[in-house]
């Protein structure tokens, strides 16, 4: 009942500090918990309510006009029964305050992570602008301090690297300069962790922004000036020993705790936590918990950053997937709606609703003015105002009036398309219009929420915004969208673990898999490891999970296979491959692309001229096979970052600082004699791996930390007959170089993409990154999906990682395969182009614009013609721009509909 | 649709209406929602149509390209405060290039005519992707559009020639040409788009199709007189 107008909020007599916005600024006891909150309502914060605590005032249910708050509501047991849970509870921030050593809570201007992400916001407690707690002034002189609550062995801190801090920081510092470009950002940290994709390059961004430095210091707070209220902090480098240098405000990068209520969770749901207290899972699957059936996404799994949380998501999915898919579409029901009318030959007869969207449009815009404006201009026959139009009375209401008005035309001046056009062209559908025939006009993002101090300007923009609507609308045409049929059955492009694992998890959700691999037989890259850093045995499970594939009834394993031909579209490819001399023709709905990495073979220190320089994955079967040479060796040097983080290629293997550890270790474990160095730029054993960093500290492994300006020099010396592989580098803490006699010399070669990358780039018509690594449709929203539809991606190819981060990726794009697979339909969008043959001179252009392959050029007996597939077009409309004849058109987005709103926008006429 | 969707003639139109300067928003290179990445079309079409402008005699600091994304909201509203205070030093349309409105609209209109054939002439640039963005902005000379324009082509149908095959009538996309059965072929210059279609499709042996460059085409001839007479065929 509740349509989140805000009448109670404005009544509601309390004032308490808001929990969103980090208690930095007040709100009311009954309040909308934040300005997006899904749904849209208020609740009433009982320790605050005066009538819930005090039995008295109420205003707020005799302000409320719909009747929609009600204090006799009591909290109610619920039994509900499922065949699966998912736990997807997330992380608790550090708490800085428990522990007094960062000034948290005594000092004004020390504030969290999470604090200042608030400030930045243009929801935040300044609206946005950066203001310091003590006098409300912006701060000139920012430090961060990293690793706060991560990576201590200290009493109340965690021995874990929190994994996302490093990266939110280096944002937070790009947004404090986009705020002030004065503003000088300085963060203290111990070892920059960019090890994700794409972080290395927004590392070197912050780093260029002048006023950012990067100082590599353990600090402590030293006292806060009682004049300014700044805070100085203590730091030492190696050129200027201790220093103590004072800032405006001071952020404390807080890591990630595990939730709150874990301990109640174990109890809840019968599962175990892990020694962090993060949920306990299965190293061969970590989305699994050691209860089956009940499983975990998201940073319950320990520290994630978001496009990982959404890869365990839809892993989830999938794992749920294959437990219940008997069970599957027992709840649904199929929605009717009412037969097309045809309005073709009318007038156009347009109804424009104007949303309040509560007080973000309706405190800013003066909607019923806009209101009246919108009823004088042409073709408009209705226009009205609406609290929200998104509220499903509202859109009842439109399609009422739809009906009742004969409109065929409608517009909504609301928010932005991406959020409600399927909401509202449903409505539209349901009053039997073509759904084409909605138009929405931003008067929100565009306009209510970067105007709201220019209250007649924004008046003003809002109907300027509307009028371009209208026109357009005036122009739109009813368009079909295309209903295509699903083949159930999905292809799998590369027999490694990401592969395979996405393989079987589809197969175990009812569909048939081909599992196309180019070697003769299964396993990838993993059979050349051997061994984990928490122990798992790789070859083992490897070869489990080869049998698994090999078992199972619906997957068909081609090995020595290549793809010749990839033809059709989603729900309807055809795929033809080669094995020996043996071709054959694939159809299937789906396609993901599996197809790994490879390793570097490096050019530097003497790799291939002394049999004593190997790369890490060489060292680990030396490591396993116990090699004599190792056994009786005396030193072991490692060096990392070899072939990456360099000009040419600007990314981070992610991988090798962990793999260097669990050698190290190893190594150490056989041949106790043995010294190891590890010569490192940044140590990125993110994650749970920190410990097993400490654990090599501890037991002796010696770190030295290098410059790319002072890389370590390897050259081979002969001294007393012997030729010695002697590795010199500059030791930044002693400040003198070091020459070490490796008996073995393990360099981390870089991971790199796979030489078949770019036929797969032209099969598929997929994406590659500036690295080379398939590129996903979208970082963090879409990470398993390419943009051409009916194509996923898992595993190494999408960028290095770990065995049990391919693990959930592929298991998140058998959930997103399942997701398309398990409709009989899909609908391809009715916004596509078309070509008006006669026009066409068959130039070509749109068809060398088009790399979709949407286009091609027909011989007929007036020359060549432009042909769109409809199903391949995206709606880009490039081929649209480019044509010189106008022959060829992007639906819904035709040069007349284009051109009415720039003449109603610039002429203000329609 | 994608920035890539926005026509050089949207850009011409805004400017007809009365704007005084357009700016296009477009996802940073390598930011591309679609495969084709589209802002790369972007901004060469940008670039061209800023020489375009500058022939003109339109100031080419009235047309924009941003590279926006939804992160930078503040980046965002300096770039329109920027391109306002550029515009309005500049003043309404055609007072910092010295020109009356109305000789400023029949220019664009002009330009707007010549769409079609500036798309043909430059379709292989207008399609190329430069890895440095920032090379597009000398990727088209003012030599080359000098030389663009002198070279803007008319199609002549020469009425001793045509023979009412009705082929250039048929392909003509824009249907520029009038013409019967036994009716010498007219063009309609208003209409012609110089796409070129006539001549290509004019079956050689009529070859009745000329491309005049710098040359004024010639009027049409009298209704009366398009009737071709053939000549009896010879009995043997």
């Amino acid at each position: 009942m509740c349509t989140g107008c805000n009448t109670c909020v404005k009544y509601c007599p309390v004032q308490v500090p808001d929990p969103y916005n980090q208690d930095l600024s007040n709100n009311k006891a009954i309040h909308i918990y934040f300005e997006q909150a899904v749904p849209l309502v208020t609740y009433v914060d009982p320790d605050a309510c005066l009538y819930l605590k005090e039995d008295k005032c109420l205003i707020c249910e005799s302000v409320c006009e719909n009747k929609a708050i009600d204090f006799s509501q009591k909290p109610r047991k619920m039994d509900i029964n499922v065949g699966a849970i998912v736990l997807a509870s997330g992380y608790e921030p550090f708490d800085p305050s428990l522990r007094g050593d960062y000034g948290y809570g005594r000092m004004a201007n020390v504030v969290t992570s999470l604090d200042f992400e608030r400030l930045t916001c243009s929801t935040g407690p300044y609206k946005g602008e950066i203001l310091r707690p003590s006098d409300g002034k912006p701060p000139k002189k920012i430090a961060w301090i990293q690793c706060v609550g991560s990576r201590q062995v200290i009493e109340g801190g965690n021995t874990y690297c929190s994994a996302v801090c490093c990266t939110y920081t280096q944002k937070q510092a790009i947004l404090a300069n986009v705020h002030d470009e004065e503003v000088e950002c300085t963060i203290f940290h111990n070892d920059v962790r960019s090890y994700g994709k794409d972080f290395e390059r927004y590392y070197q961004r912050t780093a260029e922004i002048p006023g950012v430095r990067f100082i590599r210091s353990y600090v402590s707070i030293g006292r806060e000036i009682p004049e300014t209220k700044n805070v100085t902090i203590r730091y030492a480098t190696p050129d200027e020993g201790v220093k103590e240098e004072e800032f405006e405000l001071v952020v404390l990068s807080v890591g990630l705790n595990p939730p709150a209520d874990a301990d109640a969770m174990v109890k809840i749901f019968g599962i175990e936590l892990e020694p962090h207290g993060f949920c306990k899972t299965n190293p061969r699957n970590p989305i699994e918990t050691t209860r089956p059936g009940v499983f975990v996404s998201g940073a319950f799994q320990g520290p994630l950053d978001i496009p990982e949380s959404v890869f365990t998501a839809s892993g989830a999915s999938a794992l749920v997937r294959e437990l219940l898919r008997k069970r599957q579409g027992k709840l649904t029901k199929e929605k009717v709606y009412p037969v097309e009318k045809d309005v073709t030959q009318e007038e156009p007869k347009i109804g424009v609703f104007v949303c309040h969207c509560g007080a973000n449009i309706g405190s800013v815009v003066n909607v019923p003015d806009v209101v009246a404006y919108c009823e004088s201009l042409p073709n408009v026959v209705y226009a009205q105002e609406q609290l929200f139009s998104c509220a499903t009375n509202s859109a009842k209401e439109i399609t009422d009036l739809i009906q009742e008005k004969g409109l065929n035309r409608v517009v909504i001046a609301a928010c932005s398309p991406l959020t409600l056009e399927p909401l509202f062209r449903d409505t539209v559908r349901e009053a039997g219009l073509n759904q084409y025939f909605l138009e929405m006009a931003n008067i929100r993002e565009h306009n209510s929420w970067v105007h709201s101090k220019e209250k007649e300007e924004a008046t003003q923009k809002a109907k300027d915004i509307i009028r371009m609507s209208v026109a357009r609308a005036t122009h739109l045409e009813p368009l079909q969208e295309i209903e295509l049929p699903v083949n159930k059955n999905a292809l799998v492009v590369g027999g490694g673990i990401a592969g395979m694992t996405c393989a079987l998890s589809i197969a175990n959700q009812g569909h048939d898999v081909y599992l196309i691999e180019k070697e003769d037989d299964l396993g990838g890259m993993a059979r050349r490891l051997y061994f984990t850093v928490d122990g798992m045995d790789v070859q083992a499970y490897l070869n489990e999970l080869i049998s698994k594939v090999y078992r199972h009834p619906l997957i068909h394993v081609l090995t020595n296979a290549t793809i010749e031909e990839v033809s059709g579209y989603i729900g309807n490819f055809v795929t033809t491959v080669r094995t020996g001399n043996w071709e054959r023709k694939i159809d299937h709905g789906a396609a993901v692309i599996a197809i790994g990495a490879d390793e570097y073979r490096p050019t530097e220190y003497l790799y291939g001229e002394d049999e004593r320089v190997v790369t890490y994955l060489e060292l680990e079967k030396e490591i396993v096979e116990k090699a004599e040479r190792l056994m009786n060796a005396e030193n072991l040097v490692m060096i990392q970052c070899v072939g990456c983080r360099n000009e040419n290629r600007n990314y981070c293997s992610r991988v090798c600082c962990s793999q260097a550890i669990k050698n190290a270790l190893k190594a150490r474990e056989l041949n106790p004699n043995l010294d190891v160095y590890v010569l490192y730029r940044d140590m990125r054993t993110y994650g749970f791996r920190e410990d097993f960093y400490r654990e090599a500290s501890e037991r002796d492994v010696k770190f030295i930390r290098y410059e790319p300006e002072t890389a370590p020099q390897v050259e081979v010396v002969e001294e007393k007959g012997k030729k010695l592989l002697r590795v010199t580098v500059m030791d930044p803490i002693l400040g003198q170089e070091l020459g070490i006699d490796a008996d073995v010399l393990a360099l981390a070669a870089a991971v790199i993409p796979s030489p078949q990358s770019h036929e797969i780039v032209n099969l598929f018509k997929v994406p590659l990154g500036p690295d080379g690594f398939f590129k996903e449709a979208h970082v963090k929203l879409r990470p398993v999906d390419f943009a051409t539809d009916g194509v996923f991606l898992c595993g190494t190819a999408h960028y290095p990682k770990h065995i049990p981060e391919v693990i959930n990726q592929a298991q998140g794009a058998a959930g997103r395969v399942a997701v398309l697979l398990s409709h009989d339909i899909v609908t391809v969008s009715g916004a596509v182009c078309e070509v008006e043959e006669k026009r066409c001179m068959g130039c070509g252009a749109c068809a060398e614009a088009c790399t979709y392959g949407a286009i091609t050029l027909l011989e007929s007996r007036a020359g060549k013609k432009a042909s769109v597939n409809p199903v391949l077009c995206k709606g880009c409309g490039l081929c649209n721009a480019l044509c010189p004849t106008e022959a060829i058109s992007l639906k819904h987005f035709n040069n007349e509909e284009i051109i009415s709103e720039i003449d109603a926008a610039v002429a203000k006429i329609i | 649709m994608c920035g890539g969707r926005v026509d050089m003639a949207f850009v011409l139109r805004a400017f007809s209406d009365g704007a005084d300067g357009v700016i296009i928003c477009n996802c940073w290179p390598g930011e591309c929602h679609y495969v084709p990445e589209g802002n790369y079309n972007a901004v060469n079409m940008m670039n061209l149509t800023r020489k375009l402008l500058d022939h003109i005699g339109i100031n080419p600091e009235r047309l924009r390209l941003q590279w926006v994304t939804a992160s930078e909201g503040i980046q965002f509203a300096d770039t329109v405060t920027d391109f306002t205070n550029t515009i309005k030093e500049l003043g309404p349309l055609g007072s910092n290039e010295g020109l009356e409105a109305d000789e400023i609209k029949v220019r664009l209109q002009n330009l707007t005519k010549l769409v079609p054939y500036i798309k043909i002439a430059k379709r292989d640039k207008l399609l190329r992707h430069l890895e440095n963005v920032e090379e597009y902005s000398t990727f088209y000379t003012s030599e080359e559009i000098d030389q663009l324009f002198k070279e803007i082509p008319s199609y002549y149908i020469d009425p001793e020639k045509c023979q009412a095959c009705g082929t250039c009538r048929r392909r003509c996309p824009v249907e520029a040409i009038d013409g019967d059965k036994n009716l010498v072929h007219i063009i309609d210059q208003e209409k012609c788009i110089k796409c070129g279609t006539c001549l290509a499709s004019c079956p050689p042996r009529f070859s009745a199709v000329t491309k005049l460059v710098g040359e004024p085409v010639p009027p049409p001839i009298p209704e009366d007189k398009r009737k071709i007479i053939r000549k009896p065929k010879k009995k043997d």
